[in-house]
């Protein structure tokens, strides 16, 4: 084996950025960078994990069987894809157990979107349009991301979440040519997911710590602001196609940048729901943190037998 | 005849519908991210079984209704599962013995209904019975683990098996629907999926170290409308949408 | 032991017919029947294969990248072992 001193590894490394060449997990990466990987990566699984929780809420009340079908199949492909990120993440030398305790503890951070509840089915078709669509914005330019492992999860990812966003904006069109009630359910989901999906893109570029050298190791590929302006530009249209109201008075198209301009984040309202203030996210971590503990002794017991049956092949 | 078929469709879609529905409460609060994804596979199975057998019981019944009409809107008493389905789901042993206890049946059934007289009825157990027995393979696992698995394990399965065991017998439930059914070849003679039945169970038993409760006394109902406290409950939630808004497309 | 996570299984599926199997990712498991299981939940949800190989993550020894050039690069001057190397008469047809 060859001997390298480190500024030999870095230049390789960062050759290697510069060409596009995918690193993997073998390869040699600044510990900075693997530090980023894994608290990203982990934050990426851990939201597709509690992401479960608001939607799972309404699986037993869906209002039909082809919903009911839709929802839990839909639920379930977010577990695979907390699955998937953490396979990933595990390839950089990080346990998914710890990494899940830290969530548990609130040392590491799921997206802030699942802190807001679901209280009408209207919710299931504002999360899968707004939250999955602005989940998509993220992660297809992810499926380029420097890191191997994780852009092939990404890119399995974005080829499973297309449904959900289409799903999720069937059910808007179905309530939006319904009755009075269901087109008030529409609007109100909407008025109360709209801002908190714009939020999901992260603070504003001027206040963002990581995004600069996340950019420069090309794992994120865009800001957060163009990111959402991205989304923004997609989504007015798809809800004035069916008749719904964006609730920001400052929303109007702005001729000279070819941008919809739209009004100010509530950044109050952010950085208190993501320091854990949001109206649930107590509920959402005792939730999780009891599925792990009543699961406790199942996982033990399989285990248990696992090695009893070792055993036994040996002797 | 075409009422007995109603019936008889009714009690099994009813099944798959109702433990699919059970099932489905455990998304997202698995033990393991892998068993959550599990669970909801079955789930998502038993909720396709029962939207087949929805579908063909509406035909079958030929009054405007359809298969979500069937799910949502029927009172109590007109839904035809077994109690043994609709209990809660406790912890994962409870759940998992309910499933194995349901599967170790399901199989021997749709080996059988895959030959029924009634098209319909045989193409929907042939493609069910591949799923079920990808059920039954997992329930037994678990059964197996647990039983075999450490002391805290041993003792909860054991648990959920005295209290279960009881609604077992409800599987095996026959009355007049069954037997008109079955003299044009239709229906199952239940009674003689017993010995596969009973051997499916004592091999898995055996291989988890468990034993079936002393006591022999056996519960059911459920087939005829009558159903546990549980059941309410549990339609108040499935029911709540179509009830609170009706007459509306989602 | 006590709590502790399941092992990790690398996972390869065979997509098709006539195909090799490909690495997909990991999961984890308590022991091989369950790891094909828990693969097949995770991995085949929309009918992405027929045949899983599952082999615990530790079993596996990988090339060092560190090593690349001696492993790989010999190779790369051998052009004799490609058809390309070889000039045969237009005529000839495929050969």
């Amino acid at each position: 084996m060859k001997e390298h001193n480190l500024a030999d590894l870095e230049a390789a490394f960062n050759e290697k950025l510069k060409q596009d060449i995918r690193i993997e997990p073998k390869d040699w990466m600044p510990d900075a960078y693997r530090k980023t990987l894994i608290r990203q990566i982990s934050q990426h699984a851990h939201s597709e994990i509690v992401g479960m929780l608001p939607e799972g809420n309404w699986i037993t009340r869906a209002p039909n069987l082809r919903r009911k079908a839709v929802l839990l199949a839909k639920v379930q492909d977010e577990a695979g894809h907390g699955q998937y990120l953490y396979s990933a993440m595990e390839t950089l030398g990080a346990s998914r157990e710890e990494s899940i305790d830290d969530m548990h503890t609130g040392k590491a951070k799921y997206s802030s979107i699942f802190n807001y509840p679901t209280l009408t089915w209207a919710d299931m078709g504002a999360v899968g349009w707004l939250v999955d669509g602005a989940a998509i914005m993220n992660q297809v330019p992810l499926c380029r991301t420097s890191y191997g492992p994780y852009a092939r999860a990404m890119v399995r990812i974005c080829k499973e979440e297309s449904f959900h966003q289409r799903q999720g904006y069937e059910i808007m069109c179905t309530l939006m040519k319904g009755s009075e009630e269901q087109k008030a359910m529409a609007q109100d989901a909407l008025n109360r997911f709209w801002w908190p999906a714009l939020m999901m893109f992260g603070p504003s570029d001027a206040d963002s710590t990581h995004t600069q050298q996340s950019i420069d190791w090309k794992i994120k590929r865009h800001t957060n602001d163009e990111l959402r302006q991205m989304f923004v530009d997609a989504t007015v249209p798809q809800a004035e196609l069916i008749g719904l109201t964006i609730p920001d008075k400052d929303l109007k198209w702005n001729e000279e940048r070819g941008h919809y301009d739209f009004g100010e984040i509530n950044w109050d309202e952010f950085w208190q729901v993501v320091s854990g203030n949001g109206p649930c996210n107590a509920e959402r971590i005792a939730t999780r943190l009891k599925a792990k503990e009543d699961g406790m002794w199942v996982r033990e017991a399989a285990m248990a037998h696992a090695e009893k049956k070792k055993a036994k092949k040996a002797s | 005849m075409k009422n007995s078929l109603f019936t008889y469709t009714l009690r099994i879609a009813d099944d798959s519908l109702i433990l699919g529905q059970r099932l489905s409460e455990w998304c997202g609060h698995g033990p393991i991210i892998e068993e959550d994804i599990a669970l909801t596979n079955i789930a998502l199975d038993l909720i396709g079984q029962a939207t087949s057998l929805l579908e063909y019981a509406a035909q079958v019944e030929g009054k405007g209704r359809n298969a979500d009409d069937l799910a949502f809107l029927r009172f109590e008493n007109q839904y035809f599962n077994t109690q043994l389905v609709e209990q809660k789901n406790g912890d994962f042993a409870v759940t998992m013995v309910r499933q194995w206890i349901f599967d170790t049946f399901r199989l021997p059934f749709y080996e059988a209904l895959q030959h029924s007289a009634d098209k319909q009825l045989a193409a929907i157990a042939e493609k069910s019975l591949k799923e079920t027995k990808y059920h039954w393979k997992h329930s037994s696992e678990w059964i197996i683990r647990m039983g075999d698995g450490t002391e805290e394990s041993a003792k909860r399965v054991n648990d959920a098996l005295q209290l279960l065991w009881k609604f077992s017998d409800e599987l095996f439930f026959m009355d007049d629907v069954d037997r008109e059914l079955m003299s044009q070849g239709i229906a199952i003679d239940l009674e003689s999926l017993r010995p596969a039945f009973n051997e499916r169970i004592q091999f898995v038993l055996q291989q988890a170290t468990l034993q079936l409760p002393d006591s022999k006394w056996k519960l059911n109902g459920g087939r005829v409308g009558r159903h546990t406290e549980h059941f309410g409950h549990l339609l108040a939630e499935m029911q709540y949408m179509q009830r609170a808004y009706p007459n509306m497309e989602w | 032991m006590a709590g502790k996570d399941w092992p990790l299984w690398e996972v390869f599926i065979r997509s098709k017919v006539g195909l090799n199997h490909k690495h997909v990712g990991s999961i984890h498991a308590a022991d091989a029947e369950m790891a094909v299981e828990n693969a097949r939940d995770v991995y085949t949800r929309r009918s992405e294969g027929i045949s899983i190989w599952v082999v615990e993550s530790s079993q596996i020894f990988a090339s060092d990248p560190a090593d690349s050039d001696a492993l790989f690069e010999p190779a790369n001057t051998k052009i004799y072992r490609h058809p390309t190397f070889y000039e045969v008469p237009d005529g000839v047809g495929h050969m």
